[in-house]
This record gives C-alpha cells, sequence and structure tokens, in this order.
C-alpha cells in the first residue's frame, strides 16, 4: 500500500475519524506489507499519516503484527526524528529560529507563545488544540519574525500580537 | 578454501570465513568488544580494526569477509594507533570507577585498555551518567558504563528470541534497554542472564545476594544450608585460575563449610528427586493419554529451567498444561530443607536459611515467585550466581587451590549420575530415560556407557526415539510404544521444537533448557563461556557422571529414604503439596 494514499484518504480532511476505524486501516497498512523484508519503516510511516502520530497502542499492534519486539520498534521511532510518539494537536505553529527572524526577536515571540500556551518546543497544548515547534529559515526573511500555523504565515509578528493570531484558531 | 595472508604468512581459511576468523586461525588475536560467536557480525565497537591492502581505510575485522588472496596486517603503527584510539573514546564516556566496581579484574574494557597502554583520560570530555535499573529480581542494569557494543541485545534477541533491549535513541543519547527507557520488569524479560554473561563491562550483572548471606552466616539464631546445583563444580574453578571443564566438587564442599554453612548438601539430590516425580508424572499422563483414552496435554515439557518457564507463561500462555508441574530441584529442596530436615534435626524452619548456589540468575526470580512457599516459608531464601560464590571465597580470604576435598552432607547431600548432567543440555532427558526404561522394563537402559547419544552436544534441537519392548505386567500398556524425546536449549531453539509439536510432529516428553549448552552455560557462570568452555564443562560433567557407581535417580539411597520416612511416594498427596507447583499466564 502506498502511504500517500493512506493520508490522502484520511486525516487532511476535518471529519472526526473514529478511532476504531483507524485501527482498521492500521490492519489493512499491516496485511500489506506482511512477510516484505524491510517492513517496519514504510509500516511507521503510513501509520503515523494516519494517527498523525504513532500512539502505543498502534506500535504494539505492529510489533505483534510484524513479529518484531517492541523494543527493536521503539528503537527504530526513537532513532528517526522523523517520528512522534506524542499527539499532534489540531494546529500546529511553527515559530522560524532561522538567523534574520532570531535576531529580529524570533526568541521572544516563542516565549510569549510558550507562556500563552503553556506548553514548551514540541509539545501538544492539553486541549490538543495546538502543538508547539521551532523551523529553521521559512525563507521568508523579509517578513521576519515569521510564525507560520499550519499552512498560513504571519509577518513581523510581535510577542503582544500573539494572543490574537492565536484566538483566530480559537 | 581460500588462502589469506595475514602479515604475510599465509593462512587457509574457509570462504565465508570473517578476517577476525582467519587470524584467529592464524594464532593473532585481534581484540574486539562486541563479537560474539554464534551471533551475526555487527561492527558495532570498532576496536577490532585491521589493515588490507587495497583497501580504502582501516577494516573492522569482524564483519568484513576474507577473501582470496587478501593480505591482512593486523600489527602497523597505524592499526595499534586506531584501537587505542577506540578504547580511548570508550574510556572517556565510561561513567565508572574500576576500584568499586564488580567487573574490577573481570572486565573487557579495563582489560583492553591496560593491554593497549591507555594509561590517561586523553578526551576528557561529557560522560555518561549513571542511571540504575534495579527493578527486577535478578538482574542490574547500569547506563552509565554501558559501551552500546550491542552483544546483550544480539544474545536476547537472536539467541534467546525474548527482545527485551534494543537500542534506543541515537548518537551520544543512545541507550541499550527495553522499548521507551521502561523498566525491565515492566517489559517482558526471562532473567535469563545471558546478557549479564556477555556484557564486556559493568554494565548488565546479577543482583547479587552476597550481604545477605554474609548477613545470615553472622547470625547465631539461624542455621544456614547451602546446595550447589550440578553444574557448579565444573565451572568454579574457573574463578581460582583453573581451566574449564577442571571439577572442583571436593574443594568447593570445603570452602562452603569454611564460609560458615552449617549443612552443604546437593541441588543434585532433588535433581535425583525430580526424576522420581516427573519421570512418575509422564508414565501417568502416558497411561491416561493410551490406556484411558483421556484428553492429556502431550508432549510434557521439562519445568527445570525458571528462564523456560517465565518464557512459556508469556509467549505460549496456552501451552502451560503441557508443563511438567515439578518445582525445579533448587525449589524441591528449599520446600524441603524447611519441612523434612527441619524436622529432622529439630529446628523451628523460620529458623531455617536456605542458600542455593546457581549458575543462573533467573533462580533468583523463581526463588522469589509468591507460590514458592509451600513449606509455611519462602523455601529457598537467597540465590549466589557461581561468580558470586567465587567472590564470598575470596573475600573470605580462602586459598581455594590449597583446599583438600571433603563430602557433602546427610541427608541431603548425595547425588547420583543421572543428577549431575541435569547441568548440560540432553542431561535431564538422559537422566529421565535411565530411570524410566528401567521401571518400565526391569531392564537397564541397553545404551553404551547409559548414554543417550543423540541428546548429546550442542546442536540446538535433538530429537532421539527409544522402543519400548518386554515390559514388566504393570506397564504393559506401553508395550512397543516409540518413546520420542526432543531436546532444546537456547530459546530461540526452544521456540523452533514447539512450532514442530504444533506443525504435527509427535514427542512425548521434551526437555528445554533456558540457556545455550544448558546450565553449564547459564547467565550467572564465569566469563567468558563460549562454545569451546561449554564443550569442557559437559565433559567435566559426563565424566562426574561416570565416575560413580550410582548413575540412576532411582537407586539413591537417601531419596528413597525420604519416600520412606516422609513422602510415601511419587505424586504422592504430601509431594503433591510440597514438590509441584502452577504456572501464570503472562500474555
Amino acid at each position: 500500500m502506498d502511504p500517500n494514499k493512506v493520508k490522502n484518504s484520511t486525516c487532511t480532511c476535518s471529519e472526526e475519524v473514529n478511532e476504531e476505524q483507524l485501527y482498521t486501516q492500521l490492519d489493512s497498512i499491516i496485511e500489506a506489507h506482511r512477510n516484505k523484508d524491510g517492513a517496519l519503516i514504510p509500516v511507521l510511516q503510513a501509520t503515523q499519516n494516519l494517527f498523525g502520530y504513532l500512539p502505543e497502542k498502534a506500535l504494539k499492534t505492529i510489533s505483534k503484527a510484524l513479529n518484531k519486539p517492541y523494543s527493536e520498534v521503539a528503537g527504530v521511532v526513537g532513532f528517526y526524528s522523523y517520528f512522534s510518539t506524542s499527539p499532534k494537536g489540531k494546529h500546529t505553529i511553527r515559530v522560524c529560529m532561522g538567523t534574520a527572524c532570531y535576531v529580529r526577536g524570533g526568541q521572544e515571540v516563542l516565549k510569549a507563545l510558550m507562556d500563552e500556551l503553556d506548553v514548551s518546543v514540541c509539545e501538544t497544548t492539553e486541549d490538543r488544540k495546538f502543538t508547539l515547534e521551532i523551523g529553521r529559515c521559512f525563507g521568508a526573511c523579509g517578513l521576519a519574525p515569521v510564525v507560520m500555523v499550519d499552512d498560513e504565515t504571519f509577518q513581523s509578528v510581535k510577542p503582544s500580537k500573539v494572543r490574537e493570531i492565536l484566538d483566530q484558531y480559537a | 578454501m581460500i588462502t589469506v595472508h595475514i602479515n604475510t604468512i599465509p593462512v587457509q581459511v574457509k570462504q565465508g570465513s570473517t578476517i577476525l576468523q582467519a587470524a584467529q586461525k592464524a594464532g593473532i588475536k585481534i581484540p574486539t568488544l562486541c563479537h560474539v560467536e554464534n551471533t551475526l557480525p555487527k561492527g558495532a565497537c570498532r576496536v577490532c580494526l585491521v589493515q588490507v591492502e587495497g583497501a580504502r581505510g582501516l577494516v573492522a575485522s569482524c564483519s568484513a569477509p576474507a577473501t582470496d588472496g587478501m593480505r591482512i596486517t593486523t600489527n602497523s603503527r597505524q592499526v595499534r594507533d586506531a584501537r587505542k584510539f577506540v578504547v580511548e573514546l570508550l574510556v572517556s564516556e565510561h561513567c565508572g570507577d574500576c576500584k568499586t566496581c564488580v567487573r574490577n579484574h573481570d572486565c573487557e574494557l579495563q582489560q583492553m585498555a591496560f593491554e593497549m597502554g591507555v594509561e590517561s583520560i586523553t578526551y576528557a570530555g561529557e560522560t555518561l551518567t549513571t542511571e540504575k535499573d534495579e527493578s527486577t529480581y535478578a538482574l542490574v542494569r547500569d547506563a552509565g558504563k554501558c559501551i552500546k557494543c550491542r552483544r546483550c541485545l544480539d544474545v536476547c534477541n537472536e539467541i534467546q528470541g525474548v527482545g527485551s533491549l534494543f537500542a534506543q535513541g541515537r548518537g551520544f543519547e543512545t541507550r541499550i534497554g527495553p522499548a521507551f527507557d521502561a523498566q525491565l520488569d515492566e517489559v517482558v524479560c526471562v532473567q535469563c542472564g545471558q546478557c549479564s554473561a556477555v556484557c564486556p563491562v559493568g554494565a548488565i550483572t546479577e543482583k547479587e545476594h552476597i550481604d545477605y548471606v554474609w548477613e545470615a552466616l553472622d547470625n547465631p539464631e539461624k542455621l544456614v544450608v547451602v546446595q550447589t546445583a550440578p553444574a557448579i563444580r565444573a565451572a568454579l574453578g574457573e574463578c581460582f585460575g583453573y581451566e574449564p571443564g577442571t571439577l572442583v566438587t571436593g574443594k568447593m564442599t570445603t570452602a562452603l563449610r569454611h564460609l560458615g554453612f552449617d549443612g552443604v548438601f546437593d541441588t543434585n539430590f532433588t535433581a535425583d528427586l525430580t526424576i522420581m516425580e516427573e519421570g512418575t508424572e509422564l508414565l501417568l499422563r502416558l497411561k491416561k493419554a493410551l490406556v484411558d483414552k483421556q484428553q492429556v496435554a502431550l508432549p510434557q515439557y521439562s519445568s527445570c529451567s525458571p528462564g523456560w518457564i517465565k518464557y512459556v507463561e508469556y509467549f505460549y500462555p496456552d501451552m502451560l498444561d503441557h508443563i511438567s508441574t515439578c518445582k525445579s530441584p533448587q525449589q524441591m529442596f528449599g520446600a524441603l530443607a524447611k519441612t523434612y530436615y527441619a524436622e529432622k534435626v529439630g529446628k523451628d524452619p523460620k529458623d531455617i536459611v536456605v542458600v542455593s548456589v546457581m549458575p543462573c540468575t533467573a533462580k533468583k526470580f523463581e526463588c522469589a515467585r509468591p507460590e514458592m512457599n509451600d513449606s509455611g516459608f519462602k523455601d529457598v531464601d537467597y540465590v549466589l550466581t557461581t561468580r558470586e560464590l567465587g567472590r564470598m571465597i575470596q573475600q573470605a580470604g580462602i586459598d581455594f587451590k590449597a583446599l583438600p576435598d571433603s563430602e557433602m552432607d546427610i541427608p541431603m547431600g548425595l547425588g547420583s549420575g543421572a543428577a549431575d548432567i541435569f547441568a548440560n543440555t540432553g542431561g535431564v532427558m538422559e537422566a529421565a530415560v535411565r530411570t524410566a526404561y528401567e521401571i518400565v522394563t526391569g531392564r537397564e537402559l541397553p545404551l553404551e556407557n547409559l548414554h543417550v547419544e543423540p541428546i548429546m552436544g550442542l546442536e540446538g534441537v535433538k530429537k532421539a526415539s527409544l522402543k519400548i519392548e518386554r515390559t514388566l505386567p504393570e506397564w504393559s500398556f506401553l508395550e512397543g510404544v516409540e518413546l520420542k524425546v526432543g531436546v532444546a536449549h537456547g530459546l530461540s531453539n526452544a521456540k523452533k521444537i514447539i512450532e514442530a509439536t504444533r506443525a504435527g510432529e509427535e514427542f512425548h516428553f521434551i526437555e528445554v533448557m533456558t540457556c545455550p549448552g544448558g546450565c553449564i552455560g547459564g547467565g550467572g557462570q564465569p566469563r567468558f563461556t563460549t562454545d569451546a568452555v561449554r564443550k569442557k564443562r559437559i565433559a567435566a560433567i559426563y565424566q562426574e557422571d561416570e565416575g560413580k557407581e550410582m548413575r540412576k535417580s532411582h537407586l539413591n539411597p537417601q531419596v528413597m529414604q525420604l519416600y520412606q520416612e516422609f513422602l510415601g511416594e511419587p505424586v504422592s498427596h504430601k509431594s503433591h503439596s510440597l514438590l509441584h507447583t502452577k504456572y501464570v499466564s503472562r500474555n
């Protein structure tokens, strides 16, 4: 199964998909890779696309189904920074820490977001609305400091304007 | 065969050999901290570097195949400098103080640093942090000392098929351990301790009981008795510089008296008892199947090896009724020491302390199982590994080599030759066959030297069959039956034989020992156990067996006396309540 197809068939839509359906889809991902060498990484990629992250229950299912020790599955997940075991929020906020944004106050913007949301970098708010991340240069240095929320770009962000941006996603 | 040149000297080796193997054949010792025989090469530690003509840079000899005409240099300045550099880097991040480390004088990194002339910390930088996992009964892990050689995860995954350990994270942050940094008791681990047997440093060791045992020995209120497993006598000598496979039964007995034990007994005594109980259990199962035509769980599997028991509880919980209900010899001994023996010596069992010396770390887990208290007390209080006993003897200032031999005490210090061979793969089965055949036919097992040849040796899965003819009248239901037995050692081999039975292959009785080679290769044995060492220890055990007049369990007079005075008969109500147990699903 092509991992991209899984992505297209779920996740990008805003409809609520219940957990049971997701695990049914996980079963078909596994089925498509069963008994193939090197199946673990493609299965993990497709699973992350499906759930948005790698939940413990899904990892245990994969470990059993592919007959790989759970320690090995966890080892692979931990090795690649691409994989994440913490749930993502509905919206991903990325604060640019590239040189231009950094010198024009990106650090203070990040601090303000951390305070507003009460999370650290790479964490998700308790209501699962926002995940806070940092990035290295979005290629919009003239607009520094830049913050992206999902696909939308906010320019010349000041710490005092942070609340205003968040409110748009309330 | 191909020819390679090691330091200009031509050597013939098999196609497919690694450079490391070729060098060994040429009498050159290439240092390595990660290689373990019988597992796939991994090239993790980078110490085994050699120079190969025409190759770019140095080559890791453990994972590079030797090719015909290859010219290899193992001792150039470049090679020596590179190896030393690698060891310096390992030493620089290692967080441990040799003087106070349990592996002092038994540490491969320490030895290698010495051999390579590492005399100062050249690259003082960030070191690892000591983080101890003491969650299990058997093992202690210390992440600060780990050099990430990955031997432990190879034995856990490839040899044992358990998979508790793997590399987590990456780079300097890499930890070797369970998934998501869980503690060992939170994950599937059978506590066999093979990881602690191959660890080159002090990152995985047995959980010591030495101080508890000293405390008991120092307490005048306590009567402290000790039992030693059959595998100890063929390995303990290695702690004192003897060649592997030197029998030290008599010196060990004397040393235990010097340590202050009030009774020095033999697990061989309860190994013989196990044969009586487990053999009777098998014959009863066969009778149910053949005469009463009842549904009964066959094949019966042996139950002496606590790592194997835990493995079944995790991976094959639907098979628990196939496992003999007999406790292991260690636990039978404990239950009897605090009942039968307590009565005999007129001592309140609460004041009796039972210490075991075992080649095994899983025995520390086994004695702590909540069901192992049928005497009304914890049946076995403390378990020392062979290595721990070696250390206690050193702590006591005993000159082991100078000790005279002595005999074990009565009434639980006598074992047959059949009990000795419990120490090695195939031995429990051979002991059972010697007795069962004679009980059923009234004749001695008609095999040369009483050995069942096809189940001897280090082959992972072994099989034998034996036709039973001219039975005694009460066993006539077995007339003409082809008794089929199987033997596996190393849990990945146990899995193979289980899968074979599930695919329809017929067996009546299967022996499984958790560790490669059986108990002589246990996780608590002196380091380092290779196949060559296993063979020597096994040869010593057979020598012990063959040197005895009494080589069959049912002829052990102390066991007969136990039945007469105390238990009645095998699988009696009393023996059931003291010597048999049940298992739990851990799925």
